[in-house]
C-alpha cells in the first residue's frame, strides 16, 4: 500500500534518531582520544585524537590523573561482570525451580505462594532501600559479595516469564516421561531444561543488562574501593565535574563502562527483544 | 490454569520453592513491613529513646514545605520525561513500519541506548552540556544562552530531563514498532481507500489501535522517572542547584541515607510503594479488560 507514501522522509527521521543516540557516545569516544589540556581550554576537535592508546591504557590499569584518582577500569569491570553474572545465574535459577514448582505439582498453598512472589513484582529495590540496607547490615553483608547480589535475585519477572512457558508444555511429554519412569527432577533436567533454552537466553541478556547497571543499591552496600562497580566508579570520577579534571580518562571509562552491554544488546538483539516483550506480558 | 498432568510428590515442591521464597521474605516482605512499622515510630536524634506514634510521621511528611516541592518537581519531571520518552519514540517507529528496506538494521540502531546505565548516559551528556567544555554547552553559549545548569535550576531540571528522555527512547521504540506491526495492513488500507489523509489515517485509525501499547508505555515510563532516573540525578545534579532537581525520590535518599531521618524516611518509602502498587494495579486491570474484548 503505496498511497501518498513519502519515499525519503521515513528514513530522514530515522536518521535523524540515530545521530542523535549515537552522536553523545561519538563525542566521548573522541574526547577518550586526546588529552586533559586540550579538553578543558575547551577546543577539542570532533575528530579522533592522538592519545587514544595511552588514554585507555592508563584508564584499565592506574586511572591516576592530575585531578582524579580511581579505581582501576580493569577492577571496576570484573566486578561489575561478577556482580552481573551472580545476578542473572541467581535470578534464573531460583525462578526455574519456582516456576517448576508451581506449574507441575499440586500441594496446599500453591496459589499463595504465586501471588507471594508475584506481588514482589510491585516493589523496586528503591523504595525499600532503608529497610533492606538495614536486613543487611544485622546479617553481616555490608560490602561482601553476598550483600551486593542475593538482594537483587528475587524475581518475579523470570518465574512469571517460565511459568507461561512452562503452561505451554503438552501433558503428552509429561506422560511420556512418566511412562519411561522419568521422576520430577529428571524431568525437569532432561526435558524441561532443553525446551527452554530460549527463554534462558532471552532472560539472559534482559538481566545481564539490569544487573551491570544497578546504580542505586551498590553505591550504599558498597564501602569499599576495591569492590567498586564501573558504574559507580565511574559517577565518584565526575566529582562535581569541573573543567580541570582528567576528561580523557574519565571518558575512557565511559566508554568501558557501556561496552559491554551495548555489545551484549547488538550481539544478542533477538533475545532481547523477545525477552523484553515477553517479560512484560 | 491447571495442567492435567502432575508429578505426585508431596515435600519436592516445598523443597523447589525455598530458595525463591527465602530471598522474597528476607529482602522483600520483611523490609517492607519494618518499613511501615517504623514510619509510625519516633526515634529521636540519638537512637535513645523510641515511640510508637500512629500516623504523625505521615502528617509531618506530608506538610513539609520540602517534601512537597520535591512532589511538584517530580510532577514536571515524570510528565517531562513520559511526554519526552513516548512522543520522539512514536515517531520513529511510524517511520520505521514505513520502511522496508533496512527497517531491521534502523532498529539495532535505535534500541541500543537501552544497554547504557543512566549513571553512564548522565556522565556522557555532562561531557557534552558542559558550559565550559562541551560542544552542546558552548554551542549555547556562542548562541547567547547563558547557559550553565550549575547555577540555573529550571536548566538543570531541563538537562535530567532531556537525559532520562533520551536513554528511554529505544525501550518505547521496540513496544511501539511492535504494537504497529500487529496492526493488520489491511484495515488501515480500507482507510486509504476510502479517501482518509495518511495523518487522519493515523490518528482515526492507527493510534486507537495502538492504545493498549500506550497505556502500558505510559505506566512504564512513569515508574522509570520515578526510580530509576536516581542514577541520572544523583550523578549530574546532586538534586540541585537549590533543590531544584530534587525529586521524591532523591528526597527520600536524602533523608533515609544522608540525613538519616529513620521514621520520615520510612513515611516516605511507603507512600512511594503505594504510588508504585497502584498504578501496577491500575495497568493489571486495564490489561484484563483488554483481553475480554
Amino acid at each position: 500500500m503505496a498511497i501518498g507514501r513519502n519515499r525519503w522522509l521515513p528514513h530522514v527521521v530515522l536518521l535523524l534518531g540515530v545521530f542523535i543516540f549515537a552522536f553523545p557516545i561519538y563525542l566521548a569516544f573522541v574526547g577518550s582520544s586526546h588529552d586533559a589540556s586540550t579538553i578543558a581550554r575547551g577546543d577539542m576537535p570532533l575528530t579522533i585524537g592522538p592519545h587514544l592508546v595511552e588514554n585507555y591504557q592508563q584508564a584499565l590499569v592506574s586511572p591516576v590523573g592530575t585531578r582524579v584518582r580511581a579505581t582501576p577500569a580493569l577492577t571496576m569491570m570484573r566486578n561489575s561482570l561478577y556482580m552481573a553474572l551472580a545476578i542473572v545465574v541467581g535470578k534464573i535459577a531460583i525462578s526455574l525451580l519456582s516456576a517448576f514448582a508451581v506449574v507441575f505439582f499440586e500441594f496446599p498453598g500453591r496459589m499463595f505462594f504465586f501471588w507471594m512472589i508475584f506481588i514482589t513484582l510491585m516493589l523496586p529495590v528503591e523504595v525499600r532501600m532503608i529497610p533492606t540496607y538495614a536486613v543487611v547490615s544485622n546479617l553481616g553483608m555490608v560490602d561482601t559479595f553476598a550483600g551486593l547480589t542475593i538482594p537483587l535475585i528475587a524475581s518475579a519477572t523470570a518465574t512469571l516469564l517460565f511459568r507461561q512457558h512452562f503452561l505451554t508444555i503438552p501433558d503428552e511429554l509429561v506422560d511420556a516421561s512418566q511412562i519411561d519412569g522419568a521422576g520430577a527432577m529428571r524431568f525437569f533436567w532432561s526435558v524441561l531444561l532443553p525446551l527452554s533454552r530460549n527463554n534462558v537466553a532471552a532472560l539472559f541478556v534482559i538481566m545481564f543488562i539490569y544487573g551491570w547497571n544497578q546504580y542505586l543499591w551498590p553505591l550504599i552496600v558498597t564501602t569499599g574501593r576495591g569492590r567498586e562497580t564501573i558504574v559507580i566508579g565511574i559517577v565518584r570520577m565526575i566529582g562535581t565535574g569541573e573543567a580541570q579534571t582528567d576528561w580523557q580518562l574519565i571518558m575512557a571509562v565511559a566508554v568501558l563502562a557501556l561496552l559491554p552491554p551495548v555489545a551484549i544488546i547488538i550481539l544478542m538483539e533477538r533475545w532481547f527483544v523477545k525477552g523484553l516483550v515477553d517479560a512484560e506480558k | 490454569m491447571r495442567r492435567r498432568t502432575i508429578f505426585r510428590n508431596k515435600l519436592l515442591p516445598y523443597l523447589l520453592l525455598i530458595p525463591q521464597l527465602a530471598v522474597t521474605i528476607i529482602f522483600f516482605f520483611y523490609p517492607a513491613a519494618q518499613a511501615l512499622y517504623q514510619s509510625m515510630l519516633f526515634e529521636d536524634p540519638f537512637g535513645l529513646r523510641t515511640q510508637f506514634i500512629w500516623f504523625e510521621n505521615f502528617q509531618t511528611v506530608l506538610s513539609s514545605p520540602l517534601y512537597l516541592e520535591a512532589a511538584r518537581v517530580t510532577l514536571v519531571f515524570s510528565v517531562a520525561v513520559t511526554l519526552g520518552a513516548m512522543a520522539p519514540a512514536l515517531l520513529l517507529a511510524v517511520m520505521a513500519d514505513q520502511v522496508i528496506r533496512g527497517a531491521a538494521g534502523y532498529r539495532t540502531l535505535i534500541v541500543w541506548p537501552y544497554a547504557i546505565a543512566p549513571a553512564v548516559a548522565a556522565v556522557l551528556m555532562l561531557f557534552i552540556f558542559h558550559p565550559t567544555i562541551g560542544q552542546v554547552g558552548q554551542g549555547l553559549r556562542a548562541l547567547g544562552v547563558p547557559w550553565d545548569y550549575r547555577i540555573h535550576g529550571g536548566q538543570a531540571l531541563f538537562l535530567v530531563i532531556f537525559v532520562s528522555a533520551w536513554k528511554q527512547v529505544s525501550y518505547n521504540f521496540l513496544f511501539f514498532l511492535a504494537g504497529l506491526q500487529s496492526i493488520p495492513k489491511t484495515i488501515v488500507e480500507a482507510a486509504a481507500i476510502d479517501g482518509a489523509s495518511p495523518a487522519r489515517r493515523f490518528w482515526t485509525v492507527v493510534f486507537p489501535l495502538l492504545s493498549p501499547t500506550t497505556f502500558f508505555l505510559l505506566v512504564v515510563n512513569i515508574i522509570y522517572a520515578f526510580f530509576d532516573t536516581f542514577g541520572v540525578i544523583h550523578a549530574q545534579t546532586q538534586g540541585g542547584p537549590g533543590r531544584a532537581t530534587t525529586t521524591l525520590m532523591y528526597r527520600l535518599y536524602r533523608d533515609g541515607w544522608v540525613n538519616l531521618d529513620l521514621g520520615g524516611s520510612s513515611a516516605q518509602s511507603v507512600l512511594l510503594m503505594t504510588a508504585v502498587i497502584a498504578l501496577t494495579v491500575i495497568q493489571f486491570r486495564y490489561i484484563e479488560r483488554r483481553v475480554h474484548y
